[in-house]
């Protein structure tokens, strides 16, 4: 491989049926962790996303080492922890220490786990890096099962579920249910998270589950604008970084977090320059 | 719906305003061995605005966590909008005292209103878009915040949020207002803009409003009642009534005088009747 990137290799590569396999999971990947991470920010979650994917990440070397598929044992463990998560009070004051103690001793798990793993070693770097290209038909239908699962009962407290988000002492006066949309969304997040282990790797996914929603939030108040953009931008980052790193050696990781952050900072700087005029009339 | 208050409430003592607005019979709440009240019998007809003050720790935050169906009573019963309580928080509207919105969080004005009047209900909301979109322009016109319903909430000012609230919590059209210091640390003017907001409301549609606050001054006016909390003793009745120094002195259970001046009252020797400094919120658990 002359340069770092072969166009025609890569046209080439688009056919093959496992390329096609990896860019239908990156694509699905890419719409429920767009859709979530407009309300995992209005949430502040950054830090339980970040400590359910390690989590996963164990329960995927869990899995190794018992021979069964990593999608089950990521999804067990992130569904597990997200429960856990979602159980501590939004407002505890512990919360985030809580988070850091569980993320500890969870990844310490994993490591133990995986390094009683024999078998081939890739298997070990796929977990924290992601082997979406290795996604075969049996962890798809997993992924998309999922989705649509995740996509569904998200569509059902959309609703209440943003407004205790986003104006909780008022939704509670309303009689929306805090408590517990915030357990059912956070076992929403572990799945999703759990799906984006098998595919960036659980040390990157943040950036598919995190920096959509915030850079689209930082260019629009509108919430559904907000979500669009989160999904499109979500989708440019995974799609891309699977497609420019086709014709390399290079993970897939990489790519998915530098696009990622690219718009980030695109949309961090949009969102300034249209603010600070603004504070410059009213004051 | 500009008739005098008089003309219009017969209309509306159909059905769903036959009940008073709100019933307390024999209430009674404690926490342990603290009463904070006690044999509270209280009926707010609909229309009457009734104003809840008290120093703070005496109750006046968690009587409208007993009425939204938050806090359940020690004893007694109550009922809100002709229900149990929780069971008709559709038909409750809630106004929190100002407090800052995360200058970050997308979310316009104009969302921030919609979730009064569908936030509470299940699914995203795409049915009856053009009627809901209406319905929430109606409602942010009538606390004249149209021009800024787009802009983030985060970025406007308290004043500016304050009638954002007063239109979240009358955009379901609601039978009780309950307001939990809804002007606090706003200046004169958006005190004066918001009280007369909810007091419009009242008088064209019949909604009766319980109004907690630890400062009288800016809503006596629109005052019918005064219920008045200090450490589970109470004294309900006209401000004339219950803002007097015999009145107060024996609530207090130390001397306390009452002094008209102009058309404000000043209040001496009543502890800790000053500034909020652990301002509650409903949603505390």
């Amino acid at each position: 491989m002359g340069t770092l990137f072969d166009f025609n290799q890569a046209v080439q590569l688009l056919s093959r049926g496992f390329v096609q396999t990896a860019l239908l999971a990156g694509a699905v990947l890419g719409l429920v962790a767009g859709v979530l991470a407009p309300l995992i920010v209005a949430r502040n979650m950054a830090f339980s996303v970040h400590a359910t994917a390690e989590i996963a990440f164990s329960g995927g070397a869990a899995a190794l080492l018992l021979g069964i598929s990593v999608g089950y044992g990521a999804l067990g463990a992130a569904v597990i922890i997200a429960i856990v998560l979602g159980l501590l009070s939004r407002r505890d004051t512990e919360r985030d220490s809580v988070i850091g103690v569980l993320l500890a001793f969870g990844l310490g798990v994993g490591v133990l786990l995986l390094s009683m793993y024999t078998g081939r070693s890739s298997n070990k770097f796929g977990l924290l890096v992601g082997q979406i290209v290795g996604v075969d038909s049996m962890s798809l239908a997993l992924l998309v099962g999922s989705s649509i699962v995740v996509l569904v009962v998200l569509a059902m407290i959309y609703r209440p579920l943003r407004f205790a988000s986003v104006d909780r002492e008022v939704a509670v006066a309303r009689g929306v249910p805090d408590a517990w949309l915030t357990v059912v969304f956070a076992v929403l997040v572990g799945v999703a998270t759990a799906l984006g282990v098998q595919t960036v790797g659980s040390l990157l996914v943040m950036s598919l589950m995190i920096t959509p929603g915030a850079a689209a939030n930082r260019v629009t108040a509108n919430p559904l604008l907000a979500t669009v953009l989160s999904v499109v931008f979500a989708e440019v980052a995974i799609l891309g970084g699977i497609v420019l790193s086709l014709p390399t050696s290079v993970p897939v990781s990489p790519f998915v977090t530098a696009i990622s952050f690219v718009i980030y900072l695109v949309c961090r700087a949009v969102g300034t320059a249209r603010v600070t005029p603004a504070l410059a009339v009213r004051t | 719906m500009t008739a005098p208050k008089a003309s219009v409430l017969p209309a509306l003592t159909g059905d769903a305003r036959s009940e008073p607005a709100v019933l307390l019979a024999g209430a009674g709440l404690r926490y342990g061995q603290r009463v904070l009240w006690d044999a509270l019998d209280l009926t707010v007809r609909p229309g009457e605005f009734i104003a809840v003050l008290g120093p703070n720790g005496s109750g006046k935050t968690s009587l409208l966590r007993v009425l939204l169906g938050l806090q359940p009573l020690t004893s007694g019963t109550v009922r809100v909008a002709g229900s149990a309580p929780g069971a008709g928080n559709r038909h409750i509207g809630y106004i929190p005292q100002q407090r800052v919105l995360d200058p970050a969080v997308a979310l316009r004005g104009r969302d921030l209103v919609g979730f009064g009047l569908d936030g509470h209900r299940w699914g995203i909301g795409l049915r009856d878009r053009r009627a809901r979109r209406q319905t929430v322009a109606a409602a942010l016109q009538a606390v004249g915040a149209t021009h800024y319903a787009d802009n983030p909430v985060g970025r406007l000012s308290g004043g500016e949020q304050q009638r954002l609230r007063v239109a979240q919590a009358l955009v379901g059209d609601p039978d009780v207002l309950l307001c939990d210091e809804p002007l606090l640390s706003l200046d004169l003017a958006h005190q004066r803009a918001v009280s007369d907001l909810i007091d419009e409301r009242r008088r064209t549609a019949g909604t009766a409003v319980l109004f907690v606050t630890h400062e009288i001054n800016p809503v006596l006016p629109l005052v019918d009642r005064v219920l008045y909390l200090v450490d589970g003793r109470f004294m309900i009745g006209t401000p004339a009534e219950v803002m007097t120094s015999e009145t107060l002195s024996a609530l207090y259970r130390t001397r306390v005088d009452v002094v008209r001046v102009r058309d404000q009252i000043v209040v001496v020797g009543a502890a800790d009747r000053g500034d909020c400094e652990h301002p509650h919120h409903v949603s505390g658990t």
